[in-house]
């Protein structure tokens, strides 16, 4: 079991002639991800790595029967890219794209109220469960199957926590970048749910930083409903206020979403702190009550 | 990006957003000038990218066009230091000469994305003049909120709903209806991320007046907005900040003295807290991205080595779609090439790890290399205090 993405997800990659488009659909279909298709308007007949390239969402689904696309559309075209995906009905939508402007996701948004879709990003490393589907830019090697459920905000600090539960002789279910931007689709509260369902999933990682308010609502959520243990992180304790650190939602504005308040919470959910970033995996292994290898 | 409040005006002011009568003066001739032109009393306001300018002595009262030209000579060349500016303040090169009308109200106004709803919100508040982030946390119930529905736009009975909720008069409604409507329609055309009208001013003469007015604006939006890239100015920039956005590089100054180059800004802004958590302090936040090449690598070690606060480099790369053996020639070409001249930490991990190591150790360069990020933050730390490791 896994949540969101497993062996038979059929995917479409949005942007598949572009340069990192056609890179990243090379490296799927390496790990063993079923790419159906591609799309990029008015290249409809060609082919990228032997998959059929379509004029629009709406066609691939039709020839393919696809239910998941992942978008490496540039940021200027993201968002409507986003709410074709939306429009055709696929289960799952998952945006790579970073630099959206952020009124086009608030468009994109009241397009997407009501829709049965879901969207995982932008700005985001992707979604894997490793061994059967890997969909985003993740190096998939560094991943193992296994029993913990990984949820971040950041995409290279992610693969840090794969690398560590890896160390520590665990291995994942599935492991979701929510995105670094500051409206998203996936929310952490969408994933600990799932992960709570899943009964292959025993415990969760997940991963925060400054700015906003996600992770003291994941908190709210872990101390009201989560059985399973969880054990967090949050980057940007020694961030500056008022400075944008690289991902544009990662900004403490007006002395909210301090690192600090968010660690806070966490702690007071229960959930297990790692207090630096090399600890993750030793603190997942000290909360389920293995020797660390 | 951030502009200066006379640009800001000139903004706003194109969508119909009402504003004093001003104009921006390089020179205490041209603020007297714009003085006699406008007819006084005036107000004279240093422009700099900070608030808390009245507090700082940056924003005078002039009741006669001398009067205008003294103030200018004295704020014109000031360093200004305001609770936003740090210590070191900021240095004033021009100021905006405004027609003072008669105030009989001061209230707020403002605009952000709220996160949370994925909606524009509106907000406004009776406390004119105060830090919206301070009514929030002493008084939250005075401030009203509008959400907007991207669809339609702010609608007249929200804005009515606010003006009301102002205390704004009824003869006044049509105004203040108009005002917010196109604030609104200005925020959305230009990409902003916040517009902020504080105060926003009732007159003796029954109008209502943007007294002062600030907007950021947001980054990935600029691209497709060229008459508000003309508005940066550089000078109020850090240097670096701006050298390394020129290469695509994430980069922050901060006041420590290890340099930091790694991957992602989630590792990125983690490598700072390992730091700290070792005892050492960070002079930057610099994330290269997820498919930096050797020459992005050599740019960002040219950045970190123009900092003379630096003591020790760390890099930290968790090589995913980055492949640990590029950084390393990278690493490699830069230290050969710009010259070493501080302690050099590198932790790889992740693809090509080994190959990348061998390159490291075959350059005969004087890298301490760390097994991981734990392990990479104390050497680099015993290194900065020039302690061998």
């Amino acid at each position: 079991m896994s949540i969101f993405i497993n062996k038979d997800t059929k995917v479409l990659v949005q942007g598949i002639t572009g340069s990192v488009g056609a890179f990243h659909t090379k490296q799927m279909l390496e790990y063993g991800t079923k790419i159906v298709g591609g799309v990029t308007p008015g290249k409809s007949g060609s082919k990228i790595e032997g998959v059929p390239v379509f004029n629009s969402v709406h066609d691939a689904v039709k020839v393919t029967g696809a239910n998941a696309s992942v978008i490496y559309v540039p940021p200027g075209f993201a968002a409507d890219a986003i709410c074709e995906a939306f429009d055709a009905g696929l289960d799952i939508v998952i945006c790579i794209t970073e630099g959206i402007p952020i009124l086009d996701m608030v468009k994109a948004k009241r397009f997407m109220d009501g829709k049965k879709t879901r969207l995982v990003g932008p700005n985001c490393p992707g979604v894997i469960t490793p061994g059967e589907c890997k969909i985003g830019i993740m190096p998939g090697y560094i991943h193992k199957p296994g029993t913990i459920g990984i949820v971040s905000r950041s995409g290279t600090l992610t693969y840090e926590a794969v690398h560590q539960v890896t160390t520590v002789g665990l291995g994942q279910s599935t492991c979701i970048g929510i995105g670094g931007d500051p409206i998203n689709g996936t929310n952490f509260i969408d994933v600990l749910s799932a992960f709570q369902a899943d009964p292959k999933t025993e415990a969760v990682i997940m991963i925060g930083e400054i700015g906003g308010t996600a992770e003291e609502e994941a908190a709210t959520f872990v101390k009201a409903k989560m059985t399973k243990p969880v054990i967090g992180f949050v980057a940007g304790q020694t961030a500056p206020k008022g400075k944008r650190m690289g991902h544009a939602g990662a900004i403490i504005s007006g002395g909210k979403g301090t690192a600090g308040e968010k660690i806070e919470a966490f702690r007071a959910a229960g959930i297990s702190v790692s207090e630096t970033p090399s600890d993750m995996g030793k603190t997942l292994a000290r909360r389920l009550g293995r020797n660390v290898k | 990006m951030n502009i200066h409040e006379y640009q800001a005006k000139a903004v706003l002011s194109k969508y119909g957003v009402a504003v004093p009568k001003g104009k921006v003066a390089d020179t205490p001739a041209e603020a007297e000038a714009i003085a006699k032109e406008f007819g006084t009393p005036v107000v004279v306001k240093a422009q700099i990218h900070a608030g808390g300018r009245g507090k700082g002595g940056g924003v005078k009262f002039a009741k006669t066009p001398e009067e205008a030209r003294e103030y200018a000579k004295q704020i014109i060349g000031m360093t200004l230091v305001t609770h936003q500016t740090g210590p070191q303040g900021k240095k004033v090169k021009r100021v905006l000469v405004e027609q003072a009308g008669k105030i009989k109200r001061e209230l707020y106004l403002g605009m952000v994305i709220d996160r949370g709803i994925s909606r524009v919100v509106m907000m406004a508040s009776t406390e004119g003049g105060m830090e919206i982030e301070t009514v929030a946390a002493k008084t939250p119930e005075k401030i009203l909120k509008e959400w907007v529905d991207p669809a339609v736009g702010l609608m007249p009975f929200q804005a009515r709903k606010l003006a009301f909720g102002l205390g704004i008069p009824g003869e006044l409604t049509g105004k203040a209806v108009k005002f917010m409507t196109a604030l609104y329609k200005a925020f959305v055309d230009t990409d902003c991320s916040l517009a902020e009208i504080n105060p926003l001013v009732l007159t003796e003469d029954g109008d209502i007046v943007a007294l002062d007015a600030k907007m950021n604006f947001d980054g990935n939006g600029l691209f497709r907005h060229k008459e508000i890239q003309e508005l940066r100015d550089f000078d109020e920039e850090d240097p670096t900040e701006t050298e390394a956005s020129k290469f695509d590089l994430s980069y922050i100054s901060l006041d420590g003295d290890i340099g930091c180059m790694v991957n992602g800004a989630g590792l990125a802004m983690a490598t700072m807290d390992m730091i700290k958590h070792c005892g050492g302090s960070p002079a930057n936040f610099l994330d290269v991205g997820g498919g930096a090449s050797a020459e992005q690598v050599t740019n960002a070690f040219r950045l970190i080595l123009s900092d003379a606060k630096v003591k020790a480099i760390l890099v930290n790369i968790f090589g995913g779609i980055m492949r640990c053996d590029i950084i390393a020639e990278g690493v490699v070409m830069a230290a050969k090439t710009l010259g070493l001249s501080v302690p050099l930490v590198v932790r790889l991990e992740g693809t090509n790890v080994e190959k990348g190591k061998e390159i490291l150790a075959a350059s005969k360069l004087n890298i301490i290399s760390a097994a991981d990020m734990g392990d990479a933050a104390k050497k680099v730390v015993l290194a900065a205090a020039g302690r061998a490791n």
